[in-house]
Order: C-alpha cells, then structure tokens, then sequence
C-alpha cells in the first residue's frame, strides 16, 4: 500500500523554498509543495522573497583590489614575462 | 573599506574572460590586470577559507596567478576559466593549509537560530504573512542600498556558510561545483545554502520593515 504523504504547512514548506527555486527539490517534494503554494499566498510572497534574496546577493560585488596588490602581481607579470 | 560598485557593468558589461586569456597569452599586461582586478579578491578569499592567515591566503593566490601564466595556453576551456581558476588555487590552499595544520572549521549545527520558527504558530501556519520585497526593485533590479545590506550580512555569516552563499549565490557556481571546492557534500551544501539565504532574506526585511538586526 502506497502512503501518501501528508499536506504540508507552511513551516515545512518553507523548509524547501531555497531547494525549490535551485531546481534540486525531488519530484514528490515539488509536487507537494507546488500543491501548497497553489494554495498559499504567504508562502507565495516568501519564494518570491527568497528569488530577491538570491538576486540580491549575485549583485554584490567584492571589495576592489588594493593598489598595492594590484602593483605587486603586475610586477609578478612582468618578471614571468622578462623570462620567457 | 568594503563597498558595492558596479566597475564594469556601468560601461555595457564585461569584457569576456576567454578574450582576455587570448590576449594575456599574447603577453597583453593590461589583460592580466584585467583577469586579477576580476578575480584576485575571490581567490583570496576562497584561500581563507583552507589556510591559517590573510597573508598565507595572500601567497597562494599569488601562487595561483603563477600557475595561470604557467598554464594558459593549457587551458582547454573545457571548463568555466572561474572554475578551472578555483580549482588551481583550492589544490595549492589544501596543501599549504595542511602544511599550517590548519583544521577548518565545519561546524554544520549552525543554524539562523529561531528568528523565522517564531513566525510559525503551533500548527505551523504563519502568523503573520511575508509582504514580497517589491520596494527594493528599481527598473526590474534590486536597489544598491539593499545590495550593501545583503553583502554586509553576508560577510557577517559564519566562514561556512559565507564561503557557500559567496561562491553559489555571489559568484553564481554550481552546487556540485561548490561543494567540490570546499570538500563538503552537496547535501550540506543545500542544507547552508538554505539557511544562509534564509538568515539573509529576514536581514531584508527587518531592514524594511525600520528595525535594525
């Protein structure tokens, strides 16, 4: 006998979001929580937030190089090049 | 001093990588300002993440650089130029860090501690409902001020989960890939990522909603 699973409530549902928007949710976890959301739009706006988030974080942009690293790979460049 | 800029994309995007490893091969200096200004500040920071110091971190990045020039005209482009990049440096930073007998720290009970479980009530359901983030879109792009906040919070997570959220979510590698560079499963990977982005996305909204966190 197959046992279906139970419908999930927000605070499990929550718990797959960030798999979820990955595509790396199984396919009955998708289906279920699909099946939430159809229905839920607290949950809704929280996936949407958590798109934003991910958005968000392939903006920033790491510190820029200092001149003073800057300057001593560009002298490592020129010796590897002097060599050559 | 940290800060959010958009160097290049201000000026039509980026001069593509493979470009410049055709004109560094060339010999072409300014290509290989170009490739370092992009990933120097990555590589050491991916190098922290397996070595004892900043400075240590500093040399294998240097290190690395000297292995590119070594091998440029090796690289088959079979994969990403970032990719074939990380994995050159993540070989030298495991050795030199267990040179330094460096234990890293892999502390998987980390968690966001109970800031969203609060917002459930017994049975589950949410007390009171997310509002979508519509504010911080300005022309279809998340705002720059919430940008430094995501980046600040980001910087304060735990050295785990920063190195997974810096090298998924930042700098946009696969999790497969990820979890190859940090020697951690991709089911580990997943569960941090998870909490990362969760811990960040209630940074959001506190700041929207006026608190501070």
């Amino acid at each position: 006998m197959r046992v279906l699973p139970h419908a999930l409530v927000c605070q499990e549902a929550v718990d797959l979001v960030s798999d979820y928007v990955d595509g790396t949710l199984s396919r009955r976890d998708r289906r279920r929580l699909e099946k939430h959301l159809a229905n839920c739009d607290a949950c809704t706006a929280y996936v949407e937030q958590i798109r934003m988030t991910i958005a968000a974080s392939g903006m920033v942009r790491h510190d820029d190089l200092s001149p003073e690293a800057l300057e001593t790979l560009t002298d490592l460049f020129r010796r590897f090049n002097d060599e050559r | 001093m940290r800060h959010f800029s958009h160097d290049w994309r201000r000026y039509g995007g980026p001069v593509d990588d493979s470009e410049l490893l055709a004109r560094l091969i060339d010999g072409d200096e300014r290509a290989f300002v170009e490739i370092v200004t992009r990933y120097q500040p990555l590589l050491v920071r991916v190098a922290r993440f397996y070595v004892k110091s900043d400075a240590s971190a500093e040399d294998v990045a240097q290190d690395t650089w000297i292995a590119v020039l070594n091998g440029v005209e090796r690289f088959e482009g079979r994969s990403s130029f970032k990719t074939w990049l990380l994995h050159i440096l993540v070989n030298r930073a495991r050795t030199t860090g267990a040179k330094e007998g460096r234990v890293r720290p892999i502390d998987l009970t980390w968690s966001e501690g109970t800031a969203l479980s609060k917002r459930f009530d017994e049975g589950g359901f949410w007390r009171e409902a997310p509002v979508p983030f519509t504010e911080v879109i300005e022309n279809g792009m998340v705002n720059a001020p919430m940008v430094a906040r995501v980046h600040e919070q980001i910087e304060q997570l735990p050295e785990v989960p920063r190195a997974v959220v810096t090298l998924r979510d930042v700098e946009g590698l696969s999790t497969t890939e990820v979890a190859s560079l940090l020697d951690i499963t991709e089911a580990n990977v997943r569960v941090i990522l998870h909490r990362g982005r969760s811990l960040i996305r209630s940074a959001i909204e506190t700041t929207l909603q006026g608190g501070v966190s």
